[in-house]
């Protein structure tokens, strides 16, 4: 990209062009300062401040000692409850990542149609999406009752006997993905308008030379939409690492739920840094969190090369 | 023409059970808050109460002073939109518009922002805000609402490369600066797209549970998400009481998509276009 102040004055003398490129300059820095100033006030300070914290006893009010590795060795070695955290997290990431996937995928595909009434079902599929926070948790918490829940009372019409949703810690986890998939319009809206950018000429042609639905779906659909497919999936995966509100509200106030199976790893993270105020051994849990999803997130960017396909190539 | 049209009535139907499969924990929670707590406790459950009990409302509004969170909420909600529409249309003119040296740099820390998941900074965070004395105020929640969001800013970045660039240099030529054409030129072009934001960021404030969680500990600074929560502490299992209080948080929302879906939709598709 070409300044404009160099296309205006191609032939101005030297000195008069770098005056107006140094001005341009300034301007540049003005006008991105706002987020300059948090990216080292509010994210890049603050991280550096919890690495070297994370190697001390910090406690916010009175101590933070040097103590080498020993928040690390104690969380990998003694703490059976962050290994519990951890799972519960990668157990909640792995089911939800595809079924919200494939869900919204499906959904999009449907609502792709040309049929009567498609505008009224985009907005009843997408409007759970842009509901979240705690009313949604309190309704989920009635619809799961084991007893008297929507949920159980529908499974009783088809014979399915209900499991106890949130009392039981089997089936805590699902409950918490079942609600999650109660958004995934969401995830369909971003496909829907993908699904609609994927010129109608392939379609064509390739039903001239007889390729049947299914075969139009992987090798035209699938393919075309693999970028936006890529990106709901490092988001969602990032945003699955996040979770600790359901465990928070769901449970008493971040007790877990039964046999800690709602305990998230950011609900521990969180009782150990203002509850316990064990800032320290936060902060390395926090580093350790960064290092994962970082190492997940450049095996998913490795790993697209394989199945992601760019139309125009890659930029 | 006749395989067509079974196909589409068969999609037609699926439609039809999914939205309605889709729209009834709302109507549950309507229904519920409307019941008595004996027909709460009934087996089978009802799905139209048997006697509407619309003082469960009243009851609600008057056990937990809801007026005051619903003020402090929009309060809140009102500095996001103003800072994230302002702030990052403003940064994101500044990548998409002005040559300097070190944009690419900075553009490529901006999208390694995004990798860092929000947790990772939470707690230093709550260290630097407590060291300025400013826990139990509503500071940390309105200071980085006008420091930009990478994701809003990468998404208004990619919309204003595509105005086309002759309408700035003509007001270049004029004389006007980049502030100028920022204001004058770019914003009124990028209405949609800022709208899109404002409603998302309305959204975010509205729903945001943990920063008031972490930073707000005095009762009048309560807002709705935590006042909720706190309220089932106070009526414990009167699941009427509760559903109307999650009635009265989320009602607002369904009435602000049902009035600006078209920029909760214009949002995506601006997500979706980044894509690719």
């Amino acid at each position: 990209m070409k300044t404009p102040a160099r296309t205006l004055t191609p032939t101005a003398p030297k000195k008069k062009r770098s005056k107006l490129a140094r001005r341009e300059e300034l301007q540049g820095y003005l006008f991105i300062s706002p987020w300059l100033i948090g990216l080292f006030g509010i994210t890049l300070f603050p991280m550096l401040f919890s690495l070297y914290g994370s190697f001390t006893n910090y406690d916010v009010t009175s101590r933070m000692d040097f103590i080498g590795v020993g928040n690390y060795m104690r969380m990998f070695t003694e703490d059976p409850l962050f290994w519990k955290s951890l799972y519960n997290t990668l157990y909640y990431v792995a089911f939800m990542v595809p079924l919200t996937t494939i869900g919204s995928i499906l959904l999009a595909l449907m609502l792709n149609e040309r049929i009567v009434g498609m505008r009224f079902f985009r907005t009843i599929y997408y409007l759970p999406a842009v509901l979240s926070g705690v009313g949604v948790y309190f309704l989920w918490i009635q619809l799961l009752n084991p007893s008297t829940g929507l949920i159980n009372t529908m499974l009783g019409w088809v014979g399915i006997p209900g499991p106890a949703w949130l009392s039981d810690p089997m089936w805590t986890k699902p409950a918490i993905i079942l609600m999650k998939m109660w958004s995934v319009g969401g995830g369909m809206l971003l496909y829907l308008a993908s699904l609609q950018g994927v010129p109608s000429q392939l379609y064509e042609s390739a039903k001239l030379d007889g390729a049947s639905a299914f075969r139009r779906f992987f090798h035209i659909t699938l393919p075309m939409i693999s970028p936006v497919i890529f990106f709901d999936v490092v988001t969602s995966f990032i945003g699955g690492f996040q979770i600790f509100q359901e465990g928070y509200v769901m449970t008493d106030s971040g007790s877990g739920g039964p046999m800690g199976s709602l305990l998230f790893y950011n609900l521990y993270m969180w009782n150990q840094a203002f509850q316990l105020f064990d800032m320290g051994y936060a902060m390395a849990m926090a580093w350790v969190l960064f290092v994962i999803v970082l190492i997940l997130t450049l095996i998913n960017l490795r790993m697209s090369k394989r199945w992601v396909y760019y139309e125009g190539g890659e930029d | 023409m006749k395989k067509r049209s079974a196909r589409d009535t068969l999609i037609f139907m699926l439609l039809s059970a999914g939205s309605l499969l889709f729209l009834l924990p709302l109507w549950w929670m309507i229904a519920t808050s409307l019941k008595s707590p004996q027909e709460i406790a009934q087996y089978p459950p009802t799905f139209i109460p048997n006697t509407f009990h619309f003082e469960n409302y009243i009851h609600t509004w008057q056990a937990a002073p809801f007026t005051l969170y619903a003020f402090n909420t929009l309060m809140l909600a009102a500095f996001a939109v103003a800072g994230s529409v302002l702030v990052n249309s403003f940064i994101a003119y500044g990548f998409a518009r002005i040559a300097f040296r070190g944009k690419k740099f900075w553009f490529s820390v901006l999208l390694a922002t995004m990798m860092i998941p929000g947790f990772v900074t939470l707690i230093p965070q709550y260290v630097l805000f407590s060291k300025l004395h400013l826990v139990g105020t509503y500071y940390p929640l309105i200071i980085p609402q006008f420091l930009g969001s990478a994701f809003y800013i990468f998404m208004l970045r990619q919309f204003y490369l595509s105005i086309p660039r002759e309408l700035s240099e003509a007001a270049k030529i004029d004389g006007a600066n980049h502030l100028y054409i920022w204001a004058r030129i770019v914003i009124p072009l990028s209405k949609p797209a800022l709208a899109a934001i404002a409603v998302f960021a309305f959204n975010g404030a509205w729903n945001d549970f943990l920063g008031p969680l972490l930073y707000v500990n005095d009762e009048v600074l309560y807002t709705l998400q935590i006042g909720l929560q706190s309220f089932r502490g106070s009526v414990q299992t009167q699941w009427n009481y509760l559903m109307a209080g999650s009635v009265i948080v989320l009602l607002p929302v369904i009435v602000l998509f049902f009035l600006f879906q078209k920029y909760f939709i214009e949002g995506m598709n601006l997500t979706a276009g980044t894509k690719g």
